[in-house]
């Protein structure tokens, strides 16, 4: 009962966020809705029972990909009514562009059809997932999971190389010269006389 | 529902009593306020205190990339992260195969994250 009224409450919640995603006129806004929306996928992904999957979604999407986005929409120094402007401009593209995604869904939704579904019952309950999983991907999907770890290292050096300057004009700390100060080279004691100044 | 998602009631419990108490604490100052205090608003009223700045003001402002930079690289490391949990749970399914090959995934991030510190990437100046 509890479980049937919170699979309603969550899928509602993620229809409606993704629904205003769309909508919002502020594109900070609609990443805003988009996390809700996050949140709400991961209330179904807990209630399908697949808790790795929901507590993953909400620390890599929620935690790391919605705040990349807000960097990026905040970033980004476009005036949104000047882009509005064109919408009837590129609006044949834009239909064309719907179309092909309106047959895409439509030929996955009849692809139900065609063949068995994987996913139709668990395989079992004495195996928690997430045991489930990494067995599955580190013996039969290792090779996958060895190219998802070079496109890691391309997407950190490619960011670096396109974001990262070097300002010359800084002076950092040296932590190791501080620390390699010899105090006798340091410091000279001088006893002066009175009314006598100390010679530098 | 299955079993698991069972073991996860109490928390959606506590989210909606913390969501109602929220709100409460939200609305009723508010509501309280709103019914017994004067209500005579006016600009100078309104407006921030010597030492704030103007809350309101276009967002798209443009700042500094390297807070784009800190955020792929946290990306990075949060899916490394999130690769170790059923690596780690199935390790003794898996055997030296996926040891090994963790170990390179490792290794290659560990090569990226060296690559961040040499160029500087990683200091904000």
């Amino acid at each position: 009962m509890i479980g049937i009224f919170a699979f309603y409450l969550f899928a509602t919640l993620t229809i409606l966020s993704g629904i205003l995603v769309i909508f919002a006129r502020n594109p900070v806004h609609s990443v805003l809705w988009l996390i809700v929306a996050f949140f709400n996928a991961a209330g179904l992904m807990l209630l399908l029972g697949a808790e790795f999957i929901a507590l993953l979604l909400v620390m890599v999407y929620v935690g790391a990909v919605a705040v990349l986005f807000l960097f990026i929409v905040m970033m980004l120094d476009i005036d949104f009514a000047k882009l509005r402007s064109g919408f009837t401009r590129n609006l044949p593209i834009g239909l064309l562009i719907a179309l092909v995604l309106l047959a895409e869904m439509l030929i996955a939704i009849t692809a139900a059809n065609s063949g068995p579904l994987i996913g139709d019952q668990p395989a079992s309950t004495a195996q928690s997932n997430l045991s489930a999983m990494g067995e599955l991907m580190y013996t039969r999907y290792l090779v996958p999971f060895e190219l998802s770890g070079i496109i890691l290292l391309v997407a950190m050096i490619g960011a670096i190389v396109l974001t990262h300057r070097d300002r010359g004009d800084v002076r950092g700390q040296k932590i190791h010269h501080q620390v390699r100060r010899d105090p006798e080279e340091a410091i000279r004691m001088t006893t002066p006389e009175s009314g006598k100044g100390v010679e530098l | 529902m299955a079993d698991v998602a069972a073991g996860y009631l109490p928390i959606l419990l506590f989210l909606a009593v913390a969501l109602a108490l929220s709100s409460a604490f939200v609305g009723l100052p508010m509501l309280v306020s709103r019914l017994t205090g004067a209500h005579r608003p006016d600009p100078e009223k309104l407006s921030e205190y010597e030492c704030g700045f103007p809350a309101f003001e276009d967002s798209r402002d443009q700042f500094d990339v390297r807070f784009y930079l800190v955020a792929i690289l946290f990306i990075i490391f949060d899916l490394e992260v999130a690769f170790l949990f059923p690596w780690a749970v199935s390790l003794m399914g898996t055997g030296w195969a996926a040891w090994i090959a963790m170990m390179i995934f490792l290794t290659e991030l560990a090569l990226g994250l060296v690559y961040a510190w040499q160029k500087g990437a990683l200091e904000w100046e």
